[in-house]
């Protein structure tokens, strides 16, 4: 299984692509790929957006599934997904405890 | 301390408007991301693992008070309220948007700063020794010859394109306070026989995934010889060292495969061939000197009966003492180091208050100066021993009095898989490990001078090859792990750890660590022999069985 992600090119935010090619910075709303022609209209999709300059250094990652909730693989992308885990009050993370 | 002329400031003004040209033309798709990211490198402009990062060169670890306050603004307009001082004497932003980044660089030019010749297969940011100009070991300040190296290097036509980046250390001191020996080109400031000022110059240091401890090259260049003995010496790099594996494309790989006196002789030969081409003139020396000129010091006495008395009054502030004070050049004056390394904050760490309170108390009672160090601290060159105590107490109450330096909490640590592209696995969070379960001040000064140096990666930016005690995380099937080395040290007496064996998952990392400083506790001879020197003298052997025996 995985998603796609790359970083967004005015402000570097991380960010995953979403079902309809949209970008979103919540990994729990990006789009799952599970067989070859999946991860090949993920990455047709993150091209285009390259190409129009929404994002920089798109690639797909692998995650695991927890209920329905996509979970990095690897822990890089678990502290992309959430930010640096010294800092608890910064990245993702903070944003998700905003009211 | 150096301040822009019109040519300088000029250069500077023009990189801005340049580069706020590149990033529109890179927003509006005149530019692709692949043409654009030499640009921004060029500038100091990272993308990293949750945003970009700039970072900002310190020249020598010298800068103002009103530096710091600029450094200050950037962190709270632009980023998020703090700043990174690095092992490079530089402070990286983590934050910073792409569509703000020509703004800050118009900002911190205001103030003669930039992000230039911090990234890149240039000569980089000279650093130096965050004592230069004060401290009592040193035969000269060292920075005019640095801000020398610095005019020269910028923008140099034809060391812009080197086989890879390429820096330089400078040092004036008998205690090597800027670990010139893992540097490309390091530079001892020595007087010769008559008493004129020259260099011995030391090549082919550093460390990434091939440390080597730079070998000496010429014991005496004189002063007027200086750039043409330097150009002589990267000319040979530029042309013969490796651009087909960015792996062995520094001059460490060059010099060790061709041999120290094949590249000597090589030197030597170009030398004398350009000799005179960039000769230093007197004139200009003592020109770049003035600038550099002692401040207005008080004529004091030597000792300070209020200081004393405080000493005498205030645990916390013996303790700030016993580390953080060094011995100045200028009676009744010391340098102060204020500590990054504070318990929960990672090393190197500062928050923009924090930084608007050093600006404010380097101006003062520090006659306007501040030092960002190799180890990623601070440093206040100029404080009356009277004012010591006042400064003490402002800094206890910003969360800047941690009284560790030298000690094994006053850790360099790498910003690791937190924040780093390149990174393999966290450093930042096993600093605070260590840090908190050696909280205990009496247990760190029972231990003693112990330098824990961790990298999250390779390359080493957490400087592990020379720590007394070295981490270097890895990534091992997709887990992080962590591999010990004993024995390194950055100084005049510079040497590699070496490795102790197997690595260690992450929650048995501190342990191990204690370990080897519970068996360096149990083997010393006495509290005079510090962690290195026991090192020395038993070896790898009794650390190495205490660490796995009971595996």
């Amino acid at each position: 299984m995985k998603v796609l992600t790359a970083n967004r090119l005015a402000d570097g935010a991380v960010v995953y692509l979403a079902v309809g090619s949209s970008w979103v910075g919540d990994l729990a709303h990006a789009a799952l790929a599970d067989t070859p022609e999946a991860e090949a209209a993920l990455t047709a999709a993150a091209a285009a957006a390259v190409k129009a300059r929404l994002v920089v250094g798109a690639y797909l990652m692998p995650v695991v599934l927890e209920g329905d909730v996509p979970r990095p693989v690897s822990v890089r992308e678990r502290i992309r997904a959430a930010g640096p885990s010294n800092r608890t009050d910064l990245g993702k993370q903070a944003e998700a405890t905003l009211p | 301390m150096y301040r822009y002329d019109e040519f300088d400031q000029a250069a500077v003004n023009e990189r801005v408007a340049q580069f706020r040209g590149q990033v529109a033309r890179r927003l509006q798709g005149q530019i692709t991301e692949d043409q654009f990211k030499p640009l921004r490198l060029m500038n100091g402009l990272y993308l990293q693992l949750h945003a970009y990062m700039l970072r900002v060169a310190i020249p020598y670890g010298t800068l103002s008070a009103r530096q710091m306050h600029m450094l200050a603004h950037v962190a709270r307009k632009y980023d998020k309220g703090y700043g990174h001082f690095t092992t490079r004497q530089n402070i990286q932003y983590n934050w910073p948007r792409l569509v703000d980044t020509p703004d800050i660089l118009a900002d911190l030019a205001t103030v003669e700063m930039h992000g230039i010749q911090t990234s890149g297969n240039c000569i980089r940011n000279v650093t130096s020794d965050p004592f230069a100009g004060v401290a009592k070991d040193e035969i000269e300040d060292p920075r005019p010859w640095c801000e020398i190296f610095r005019q020269w290097s910028t923008f140099h036509p034809e060391f812009s394109y080197l086989p890879r980046k390429f820096k330089i250390a400078v040092t004036a001191a008998e205690h090597d306070r800027a670990a010139i020996k893992l540097h490309d080109i390091g530079i001892r400031v020595v007087k010769n026989a008559e008493g004129e000022t020259g260099f011995e110059f030391w090549v082919g240091g550093g460390m990434g995934r091939t440390p080597i401890i730079a070998k000496k090259l010429k014991d005496f260049v004189a002063k007027a010889d200086l750039l043409d003995y330097a150009t002589a010496c990267l000319r040979v790099y530029n042309e013969l060292g490796r651009r087909d594996n960015i792996y062995k494309a520094r001059i460490k790989i060059l010099i060790h495969e061709m041999g120290l006196a094949k590249y000597a002789e090589l030197v030597e030969a170009e030398f004398q061939r350009i000799r005179g081409t960039v000769a230093l003139p007197d004139a200009e020396i003592a020109r770049i000197q003035a600038y550099f000129a002692p401040p207005a010091y008080e004529s004091l006495p030597a000792t300070s009966t209020a200081f004393e008395a405080k000493k005498f009054e205030d645990r916390g502030f013996r303790d700030f003492v016993r580390t953080n004070l060094h011995p100045h050049k200028v009676p009744g004056y010391a340098i102060v180091s204020i500590s990054l390394k504070a318990p929960g904050v990672a090393p190197g760490d500062i928050s923009a208050d924090q930084m608007d309170l050093v600006a404010d108390l380097a101006e003062t009672y520090s006659l306007g100066e501040l030092r960002a160090t190799h180890e990623q601290n601070l440093v206040l060159p100029n404080v009356k021993l009277d004012d010591v105590y006042t400064v003490w107490q402002q800094l206890r109450d910003a969360g800047l009095g941690t009284a560790n330096i030298g000690l094994l909490s006053d850790i360099i640590c790498c910003p690791g898989l937190d924040y780093c592209d390149l990174a393999n696995a966290r450093s930042i969070p096993l600093a605070k490990e260590i840090q908190d379960r050696f909280a205990d001040l009496e247990r760190q000064h029972k231990v003693g001078e112990l330098k824990i140096k961790m990298s999250g990666c390779i390359n080493a930016c957490g400087h592990h090859h020379v720590g007394h005690i070295g981490v270097l995380g890895v990534d091992k099937h997709g887990k992080e792990l962590y591999q010990l080395q004993l024995g390194g040290s950055a100084t005049e007496d510079a040497s590699l750890g070496d490795l102790t064996g197997a690595g260690f998952p992450p929650e048995k990392l501190v342990d191990a660590v204690e370990t080897v400083i519970e068996t360096y506790l149990r083997l010393r001879t006495g509290e005079a022999e510090a962690f290195l020197d026991c090192y020395r003298r038993v070896g790898m052997a009794p650390f190495k069985a205490a660490l796995y025996e009971a595996r």
